[in-house]
């Protein structure tokens, strides 16, 4: 299938900064797909982030959404549209005191008709789970509830990729469980193709490919479960693995599983 | 204490003074405020009061959230009172005293039009999303898009600074919190003392306010926002029968305040 975000040998520094921050990066995400980037603070995962809608542009490389190189100034509504971008704060990227006009300010850019707004608002409400709170005003939400209507804003421009900058940092268990599961649904349901940055390993359990980065370079790139396989990498990358993976690991097992049952199962398979 | 400012506030509800289209209620306020400066005597005054009440009573609008908003204005107003009692001249209402009828009529006019004119305006804010409110200002201000002001970025900002005082409130009181437990005192000492006290909040929430518009303006882009040119809106504005007859009263009632002046009462 056509990649729908395509990196090519991406190099990223600073004007000011001697650090390149991206150092060379090829990937390419496939449409449909949910992807997880895992890394630590300084890895390069939020620079990588957004050059994907082309708030940062390449010091060298080339990025491509789908035909259309994000250098390219005549199309930068059209590569914004088609990759919606998350953030971390769900306060500083919310724009209006009631959930309902926060949801209608993207399309109001994009000069959609007011009836087409209305359905699109009430649809990506809808499929959020935030439909009831449409009247609602933003600050007396919580986190994850915050976070929902951020991307509710977002899938009202009808893009074809979500992409999502450690949209949990700041929330508690219970609302980065709501973000996950909502995205999770997106992606499974809708056929959204979901970008997840990450430094929770549990959020990228559920993903079709865990790409992880370290100091602007792509270490480790595949499943999940082949990737927390690698679990000498992940520590020397300072990286949690699941306890089933780290169990079998310790126990000199075949790192074939995650789910609990199955690694039960290989655990007493290999006892007897 | 910071739980108290009420500016910005918007109390949803489905009354005929809700469902007003913004601009006319803009324009009415306007007309109210231009009215109460026409009162000069008691009659005057007490119609003033009456159509405040009135508005009052439709929108469902409690007095107790007016006076919450008038809270503080207090000082202003004590002040304001005070001075004119002392300070005007005319025959002694007691001889000897320095408060005179005259000083006694004109303090309670100057109080009555503050109050009655900051009940006004809350009665528009309460009752206008603040979404709604600056997209009819921005309608309204349309026609001096020609003489080059910049209308949409002005009601812009201001829709972007109504939307963040919950935020930036809410900021204080965590950063005051954080202060304190670390020994700072902001209730106790002069007015100075307490104006220095205030230095360790203002600074980090300076900074942190930079921090969130810089995301802010980032994440607006991301949601493809370009300006003014070429926007729709989901909820378009519409004149109806109800803003005609609302109209309507509200040249009714400056009518009325002009005759009213011209005898005097």
């Amino acid at each position: 299938m056509e990649p729908i975000i395509r990196f090519e040998n991406v190099h990223f520094s600073y004007p000011e900064g001697e650090r390149e921050i991206l150092c060379g990066i090829n990937l390419e995400i496939t449409e449909g797909s949910f992807v997880a980037v895992l890394g630590h603070n300084g890895s390069g995962k939020s620079t990588l982030f957004k050059h994907m809608n082309a708030i940062l542009l390449p010091t060298s490389g080339k990025v491509w959404v789908r035909d259309m190189d994000t250098a390219d100034e005549d199309k930068l509504l059209d590569i914004r549209r088609t990759v919606g971008m998350v953030f971390q704060n769900p306060d500083n990227q919310i724009v209006a005191n009631v959930v309902e006009d926060d949801v209608a300010f993207a399309p109001e850019n994009l000069g959609v008709p007011s009836e087409e707004i209305r359905q699109r608002v009430d649809a990506a409400l809808k499929q959020v789970g935030m439909y009831e709170f449409r009247m609602h005003a933003p600050h007396l939400l919580s986190g994850g509830q915050k976070q929902r209507v951020a991307i509710a804003g977002v899938l009202a421009m009808q893009p074809k990729v979500l992409a999502l900058d450690e949209p949990t940092a700041m929330l508690d268990p219970q609302g980065r469980k709501e973000v996950i599961d909502t995205v999770t649904r997106l992606c499974r349901e809708k056929g959204m193709t979901v970008v997840l940055i990450t430094h929770h390993m549990e959020e990228c359990i559920g993903a079709d490919r865990l790409v992880v980065m370290s100091n602007g370079s792509i270490v480790a790139d595949g499943t999940p479960l082949e990737v927390f396989s690698q679990v000498e990498l992940m520590e020397r990358e300072g990286l949690d693995v699941p306890e089933t993976t780290r169990v079998l690991h310790e126990l000199g097992l075949p790192k074939t599983a995650m789910d609990p049952e199955s690694c039960a199962a290989i655990i007493a398979g290999a006892k007897s | 204490m910071l739980k108290d400012i009420t500016l910005g506030q918007f109390f949803p509800g489905d009354t005929p003074v809700h469902r007003l289209d913004p601009r006319s209620k803009i324009l009415l306020l306007i007309v109210f405020i231009v009215a109460l400066f026409m009162a000069s005597g008691w009659a005057g005054y007490g119609l003033m009061i009456l159509v405040t009440a009135l508005c009052m009573a439709i929108s469902h609008i409690s007095p107790r959230n007016i006076f919450k908003g008038l809270k503080p204005m207090l000082l202003i107003i004590v002040f304001t009172a005070a001075l004119n009692l002392l300070y005007t001249q005319g025959t002694p209402l007691f001889p000897g005293w320095p408060i005179t009828r005259e000083g006694l009529d004109r303090s309670i006019a100057m109080v009555l039009r503050i109050v009655l004119l900051i009940a006004g305006t809350f009665l528009l804010t309460y009752t206008t999303s603040p979404m709604a409110l600056t997209d009819g200002m921005e309608r309204l201000l349309n026609p001096l898009k020609k003489i080059g002001l910049p209308v949409h970025e002005i009601t812009m900002m201001m829709s972007m600074a109504l939307r963040f005082i919950p935020t930036l409130i809410e900021e204080t009181d965590k950063i005051m919190s954080a202060q304190k437990a670390r020994g700072a005192d902001f209730e106790n000492g002069n007015l100075l003392q307490r104006a220095k006290a205030l230095l360790p909040i203002l600074v980090p929430l300076f900074v942190s306010s930079f921090r969130r518009a810089d995301e802010l303006a980032v994440a607006m882009e991301s949601r493809c926002y370009h300006g003014g040119s070429g926007r729709t809106r989901m909820k378009q504005l519409h004149f109806q029968a109800l803003d005609l007859w609302a109209l309507a009263l509200g040249a009714l009632l400056l009518a009325a305040m002009i005759l009213l002046r011209h005898f005097g009462l």
